[in-house]
């Protein structure tokens, strides 16, 4: 584990810090999440701590705060000295339970990960600001409420005033971070402890949550921890890095060098495994290049470097044609529909066979409705589907059925897409047994053995359960069972989302491999591009249920022309703290796609601006994205 | 939330309807009130049929219901067949008896399992969690006319601290009300452990953590609130189930209630008394569900905006 020399944070001693951890252990019951890390934080500045799931950097945050106390965590060992705004340094640690509470929320505030969670359901947005208040600052209600307007505007929320008293289920899942915000830093804490606190957000929200902690960081002056899985935004927010893997911490150095000259193989694997936007510049097909794996300690490269010219544009495979799935919702006592959401309107596509079509867009842009219209999960209001040239409405109840082998699914949270109580064989098995496709036992097993060793797994693992897998060989499982009724077509909706960037790198490799040797077509579901731009031949940017630009990946990626695919480019965070990049300032909030009756949606009209590049035009299109 | 109330009471007075008609229904099975009045002995068929005739027990059933439904409208239950006392003034002297009694059970019953139950779930696998569980468990597993009876030999007979029987004074409703208490905390704590336990899991619990409040703030004001959906839930089924008990309790206890008045008019085919009865106790549960309804909102803003 330690073939690399374990760089030195500078001056450990730095009289200057605020926050000084030192060979900090957490333990839970005898499993040691976190193993003697030690790190600075500066006053004001930001430090990043950067690891894949079961690094150990969520535990070190909580820590630091001593919430692993709830957690059934115990701190094992080491001091967490804390310099307080008023009187004498401390070791959290061995704080009392009263010096820790005026500490908690006072000095140290912290942001976590699920801003659809984060808020108590019961309580209204001004009440939850204003208890920290009441509770730190002895403010009365009154002038309280009046400071968490105050907050409210700091953190950019439009109509503070009406905020205060609304509850949290009436908010996006960005505004609800924004509020988490004003929370945290209501008392002007010296230190904000921010755990992935823009993962669970589309990137233009993301980029809006990132600005406003940056800004308010500036303006208060607080340090910030920021716990990420992400180097795009570790890049753009850290001034110092510390790298954990497995409880430990491998690296720590300021972010350029790190980005520039990472020393730990660890951090070399996690860098290489980061997908970059752009860099496929001038590439006119996808290609997949090997990914840095840690096998056991050591770095190992594995997979090949291949253009994935696998795509035949002879005639296409499923053909779509202003499909519109619209849902019911909001009844008046007399059952009358009063609101309908427009989840997919007149969207028209086509993929061809060995082609990799990436539906891109936010929550909402009804990406994931047409994807499940497609493997008929949801019935669609209008438009047509031909697959292989069969118009599918006109399908017999046998057809469809045969329809659903053609067409596979795989889904985005492996864990709940697999039955915890059957083997992964079985689950294998199912689509098989099923579709009637192979009858003898004997040769069902040997293929589902077959299909294990082709998505990189062993074949007994047959016989395992989904809880004994990884999150990435549980996606590699469902990988297998959505190959197993032999489909022309898989539906990848948000499939590697999920995934730690390793593991995802690996996940995408071995898609893109799976295609080149059984000439699969899929239609690739995500808000990520920057996977888009590794694994697909052509994109279609959707925004609230219509596809606003369609074209090849060099077309949309290179020469963006509606204002809402350059507003999502943007947006990405770029994994290189030396690009400067011309930031464009976003603003707003995603529209709502649900309509009251009767207003219908105008529907984008679509010109073609070179060779199978479409984009819909700007003066009828939306007015709110630029 | 007015349309929502609205719809409530529109189902409720379905469930009133079919519940009264059940209940008529039901009634008629139990057996001739004619023989019961004149005892067994030297009456003659026609003396039976004149006095069914006079009780209107000749009428068709339709006819008999409708006239029970129209007395209900105008709060008139008919008289008793034994004695001809109004039911409603007999249902009026019974009524605020067993109010009394369920509601000295039931907020007996949540003022003690609310701090267990928030007790075991923060100790939770820890020996007070375990023993809770365990001490619940044996409440539950006691029948309720055991218990009173137990209660009725140790605390009146042996030590005579407590009266056996009857409601007078604060001291008569201690060992009635506790019997059904201890069988109803049994379920609440394990109830509230449970509410609790889903929900200290969640984010915001953390959140509140992180804030520096107190530890009772966290749980009586952050998560208790949070868990308290099922809760009312559960209290709105376990006033029907409540009430079923009651007739026992009562008859061991002698408590002027309702039971006692449903019980002796069973014994006696007193068809009126029953059916108002009955009808009443229904009339409360669904009120009771009413509320649990309305309290779902006042509770949980998620469900008030619906």
């Amino acid at each position: 584990m330690n073939s690399a020399p374990i760089a030195k944070p500078a001056g450990s001693e730095a009289a200057g810090s605020l926050l000084s951890v030192r060979s900090l252990s957490v333990e839970f019951g005898s499993f040691r999440a976190v193993n003697e890390v030690s790190f600075d934080v500066q006053p004001g500045k930001t430090l990043a701590i950067v690891g894949e799931s079961g690094s150990g950097k969520s535990v070190t945050s909580l820590a630091i705060m001593r919430l692993t106390d709830y957690t059934g965590g115990r701190i094992a060992g080491g001091e967490i000295l804390f310099r307080p705004s008023s009187g004498e340094p401390l070791d959290l640690v061995k704080a009392s339970d009263d010096r820790l509470r005026q500490i908690r929320g006072n000095e140290i505030a912290m942001i976590f990960q699920e801003p659809m969670t984060s808020l108590n359901p019961v309580f209204t947005i001004g009440n939850q600001i204003a208890e920290t208040l009441i509770l730190h600052e002895g403010l009365s209600s009154r002038d309280a409420r009046l400071r968490a307007k105050e907050l409210l505007q700091k953190v950019r929320l439009p109509d503070a005033d009406r905020l205060l008293d609304r509850y949290p289920h009436q908010l996006s899942g960005g505004m609800r971070q924004r509020v988490m915000i004003a929370m945290a830093l209501a008392c002007r804490p010296k230190l904000l402890i921010a755990d992935e606190p823009t993962t669970a957000l589309d990137v233009t929200i993301q980029a809006q949550i990132l600005n406003i902690i940056r800004d308010l960081q500036q303006e208060m002056g607080t340090a910030v921890i920021f716990i990420t899985h992400d180097m795009g935004v570790v890049a753009e927010m850290a001034d110092d890095v510390v790298v954990m893997w497995k409880g430990n911490k491998v690296e720590e150095a300021p972010v350029r060098e790190i980005f520039a000259a990472p020393k730990h193989p660890y951090t070399r694997a996690l860098l290489s495994a980061v997908p970059r936007l752009g860099s496929l510049k001038g590439e006119p097909l996808p290609k997949r290049t090997p990914v840095t794996v840690m096998d056991g300690g050591e770095p190992k490269l594995v997979g090949e470097t291949r253009v994935q010219d696998t795509a035949n544009y002879a005639k296409p495979i499923l053909e779509v044609e202003k499909l519109t799935t619209r849902f019911d919702v909001g009844k008046t006592f007399l059952g009358r529909v009063t609101h309908r959401v427009h989840a997919v309107e007149e969207v028209s596509f086509q993929i061809y066979p060995g082609e990799t079509l990436a539906l891109v867009g936010e929550s909402g842009s009804g990406k994931s409705t047409i994807g499940r219209t497609l493997q008929q999960l949801i019935e669609p209001t209008s438009g047509m589907v031909r697959f292989e040239g069969r118009d599918m409405n006109a399908m017999s109840h046998g057809e469809r059925r045969r329809l659903r082998q053609q067409i596979q699914y795989i889904f985005q949270d492996p864990f709940a897409s697999l039955d915890p109580r059957h083997t992964v064989g079985y689950s294998i098995a199912e689509p098989i047994v099923v579709h009637g496709l192979i009858k003898d036992r004997k040769a069902i097993d040997r293929r589902v053995q077959e299909l294990l060793e082709q998505v990189g797994l062993r074949p007994e693992h047959a016989k395992r359960y989904p809880h004994e897998f990884s999150g990435g060989q549980r996606q590699r499982v469902c990988i297998a069972r959505a190959l197993a009724s032999d489909p022309k077509l898989i539906i990848a909706d948000e499939s590697v989302s999920a995934l730690d960037v390793s593991i995802q790198a690996q996940i995408v490799n071995l898609l893109m491999e799976l295609q080149e040797k059984r000439g699969l077509s899929y239609l690739f579901i995500t808000h990520d591009m920057a996977v888009v731009e590794k694994i697909s031949h052509r994109v279609a940017v959707m925004y609230l249920g219509q596809i606003v630009e369609i074209g090849t990946r060099q077309a949309v990626f290179e020469n963006p022309q509606h204002s809402y695919t350059r507003k999502l480019l943007s947006a990405v965070p770029i994994a290189d703290p030396q690009r400067e990049r011309a930031k464009m300032r976003i603003e707003g909030e995603i529209p709502s796609p649900v309509r009251p009756v009767g207003q219908e949606p105008a529907i984008h009209r679509m010109q073609e601006i070179e060779p199978g590049h479409w984009v819909a035009l700007e003066a009828d299109a939306i007015r709110g994205a630029a | 939330m007015a349309g929502f109330i609205l719809k409530r009471l529109l189902q409720a007075v379905f469930v009133v309807l079919a519940v009264t008609l059940i209940v008529s229904f039901a009634v008629r099975l139990s057996g001739d009130p004619a023989i019961m009045l004149t005892g067994a002995g030297s009456v003659t068929e026609q003396d039976l049929k004149n006095i069914r005739q006079a009780l209107g027990l000749e009428r068709p059933f339709i006819v008999q219901y409708l006239s029970f439904l129209q007395g209900i409208v105008v709060g008139d239950f008919g008289r008793s067949f034994m004695g001809g006392t109004s039911v409603s003034k007999l249902i009026g002297q019974a009524l605020p008896a067993t109010l009394l009694l369920a509601f000295a059970s039931l907020l007996t019953s949540i003022a003690v399992s609310i701090p267990l139950g928030v007790y075991a779930a923060v100790k939770r696998g820890g020996a007070p969690d375990q023993l809770i569980r365990i001490l619940s468990l044996v409440g539950l597993s006691f029948p309720n006319f055991w218990l009173a009876i137990m209660m009725v030999l140790f605390f009146s007979i042996t030590l005579g601290w407590l009266p056996p029987s009857g409601m007078e004074g604060p001291k008569s409703f201690i060992m009635p009300a506790l019997t059904m208490a201890i069988i109803l905390t049994a379920t609440n704590v394990r109830l509230v452990r449970t509410s609790m336990l889903e929900t200290l899991s969640q984010q915001y619990i953390m959140v509140a953590r992180s804030k520096g409040l107190k530890d009772w703030v966290v749980l009586y004001k952050h998560a208790l609130r949070n868990s308290a959906i099922p809760l009312v839930t559960y209290v709105g089924v376990q006033f029907g189930n409540l009430i079923g008990s009651i007739v026992i309790v009562e008859r061991v206890f002698n408590w002027p209630g309702m039971g006692t008045l449903a019980f002796d008019a069973i014994s006696a085919r007193d068809y009126p008394v029953l059916q108002g009865s009955i009808t009443v106790l229904a009339l409360f549960i669904v009120l009771i569900n009413l509320v649990v309804d309305i309290a779902y909102g006042l509770i949980d803003p998620r469900i008030r905006t619906e």
